[in-house]
């Protein structure tokens, strides 16, 4: 399989906490990569390596489409092509809703000068579109801190959307959703995939990983403790497994760990 | 496109005041410090009619004003991106030290040659010190209220070195464009500090409303890990709202030694107060991710008003201090009061 990004070797050490070990991960051509792991298992920060926000320990290596990149920062793996929905949301409260939308890469012309009108046409758009918003109380204009929990994440993910991507990545993005928005995010996964580009979903409910991802990787304590193909383990066996590897540590596979 | 449309169909009255309200709440704090600068205004007249229906209160105003609220502009970027400067006393003065070092060099062979060249070395000091303000607080991680008392006290002494603590008289300034540029009277009447304020107030507004710098400063003030996550170049940002307020302060520093024609090495001392209540009155939030230039800009004039006005209506000077310092608290009460009402 082609890879859009292979990582090698990957250690991440904040002071004493050592959050990745070693870690050897990638992601195919438009493939869905499901990441399970506990609370504190290193998957977010996993995540930051692979969006250039945290540089990971030295003797690790990144790979895009088979390149190597040295020195990833937050704009280069944005040039690359690398949209993430963070867990936190990473949203600026007092700022107006296209000033989100457009965080960190505003419109602008040559000089710098802000196209706004062109950012607030865009997310008006967007409004009606993508997120989905009905409430006529908000416009383009409205400050995001008065969004409730499920517009703010509608605002994250619709972000990571409008900028046509190769690699999303979605941390936890169903956390506090209701049903409906959860079906459109998940439904939003498979969008990703009809559109040949690959994802990385990270979710604590397995019962939205498994559907939509092709292959699932299980991250325990800073470490890959294993991973599956899709249709390779039924649901059930699946969960099983992952009861086992909370009880025990101990993750069974049928494949040897390093692919 | 059924959205595009929507939009230029005529609003409907309803419509049309939900936008006036919106407006009207975008604007809220603006109006409101225009409002309180007026009334105050009104009540200054009415105490003292003889000073306050003469021209000369006002042209006094727009002469003095300028030498803090060209600092107050720019430091609103600064207390927007969340930090704090309290070190551009000492820059006003230090970028004159820089004026006076390469004036003296000149001083017998081309004194107007030194003259335009000193000024280049003042604006050169300021940035570089507004440089390195940044430069500590995000390389080395120093909170800027430390970082800027530092240097505060490090300017003002290097000032009193170099200058030995002695004065510098700086007649010769009046032979050159520079005087009648910064300092001389527009139209015979306007003092021209006073349009350079405005042009620069105009400058900053633009980048920090209309440029992708402004945007930046204003995303690092309200969530600097979200900025960072999402790309905004943080430390950059920062360093160059400090680099900006050196510039500034060595400008201000320049027109200031100008207007009185001589060099004090005490320049800049008691500015400090005036500009931090022109900023916090103005409606920038210690708390960072708002504030505006132009509430800056009037609020600098309601600073300005306080002394002549408690004067002229016969009151002791005393009470200035008291007043800004109660100005300081006021707002910044308020709006940590605003913060907790919105979010
Ligand atoms: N910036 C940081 N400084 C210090 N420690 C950190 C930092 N970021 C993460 N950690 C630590 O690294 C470990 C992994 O954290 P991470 O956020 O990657 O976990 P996670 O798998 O995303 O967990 P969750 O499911 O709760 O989101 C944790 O022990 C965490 O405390
Ligand atoms: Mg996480």
């Amino acid at each position: 399989m082609e890879y859009v990004l292979q990582m090698k070797n990957i250690s991440k050490t904040f002071g004493e906490v050592a959050a990745l070990h070693h870690v050897n991960f990638e992601v195919g051509t438009n493939e869905i990569v499901g990441l399970l792991g506990d609370n504190g298992a290193g998957k977010s920060t996993l995540v930051k390596i692979i969006t250039g926000y945290h540089c990971p320990d030295p003797g690790g290596e990144i790979f895009w489409k088979q390149e190597k990149v040295s020195h990833l920062t937050v704009s280069k793996a944005r040039d690359l092509g690398i949209e993430v929905v963070y867990q936190e949301r990473a949203l600026a409260d007092l700022q107006s809703l296209w000033r989100n939308i457009f965080m960190g890469r505003e419109l602008s012309n040559r000089l710098g000068v802000l196209d706004q009108r062109g950012m607030v046409r865009e997310t008006r758009k967007l409004m009606s579109t993508a997120m989905g918003f009905t409430s006529s109380a908000v416009t383009p204009e409205s400050t995001v801190g008065t969004f409730s929990g499920g517009e703010r994440q509608g605002v994250a993910i619709t972000r990571a959307l409008y900028f046509e991507a190769e690699l999303i990545i979605l941390d936890e993005p169903t956390m506090g959703l209701s049903i409906s928005e959860t079906r459109k995010c998940l439904d939003f996964v498979d969008g990703i995939k009809q559109a040949g580009k690959s994802a990385i979903f990270i979710d604590h409910n397995i019962v939205h990983v498994y559907p939509v991802a092709d292959r699932i990787v299980v991250l325990d304590r800073g470490t890959i403790a294993g991973q599956f193909q899709k249709g390779e383990l039924k649901f059930d066996e699946l969960i099983d497994r992952l009861t086992h590897l909370a009880q025990t540590g101990h993750l069974e596979t049928n494949h040897p760990k390093a692919r | 496109m059924a959205s595009a449309n929507t939009t230029e169909r005529p609003l409907s009255p309803a419509k049309e005041r939900g936008k006036f309200a919106r407006l009207l709440r975008k604007y809220a704090l603006q109006i409101a410090i225009v409002f309180v600068a007026l009334l105050l205004w009104a009540f200054f007249f009415w105490r003292s009619p003889l000073t306050w229906g003469s021209y000369a209160i006002y042209n006094s105003l727009m002469s003095t004003t300028p030498y803090f609220a060209l600092m107050a502009i720019p430091l609103t970027l600064v207390v927007v991106a969340k930090e704090i400067d309290l070190s551009f006393g000492s820059i006003m003065a230090w970028g004159m030290a820089a004026f006076s070092v390469v004036f003296m060099a000149l001083r017998d062979t081309n004194p107007q040659l030194g003259v335009y060249l000193g000024f280049l070395a003042c604006l050169l000091a300021g940035l570089f010190a507004g440089w390195l303000n940044g430069f500590i607080v995000v390389k080395l991680g120093i909170p800027s209220l430390v970082t800027t008392i530092g240097t505060q006290f490090f300017w003002r002494g290097v000032v009193l070195v170099v200058t030995d603590g002695q004065g510098l008289g700086m007649t010769v300034v009046k032979e050159t464009i520079l005087y009648n540029l910064f300092v001389g009277r527009f139209l015979g009447v306007i003092p021209a500090q006073f349009l350079w304020t405005i042009a620069f107030g105009i400058i900053v507004w633009f980048f920090l409303n209309h440029h992708k710098f402004g945007a930046h400063v204003y995303l690092v003030g309200d969530n600097v890990d979200s900025a960072r996550l999402m790309g905004v170049d943080v430390e950059r940002t920062k360093i160059a709202t400090f680099a900006v307020v050196g510039v500034a302060a060595a400008f201000a520093g320049f027109v200031v030694s100008e207007q009185v024609l001589f060099l004090w090495p005490t320049l800049g001392d008691g500015y400090l107060l005036n500009t931090l209540a022109s900023v916090f009155l103005g409606g920038t939030s210690v708390f960072g991710g708002t504030g505006t230039v132009f509430g800056t800009f009037v609020a600098a004039f309601i600073i300005a008003i306080i002394n002549p006005g408690i004067v002229a209506a016969g009151w002791t000077a005393y009470w200035t201090q008291l007043i800004y310092g109660f100005i300081i608290v006021v707002s910044v009460a308020l709006q940590s009061i605003l913060r907790k009402r919105l979010t």
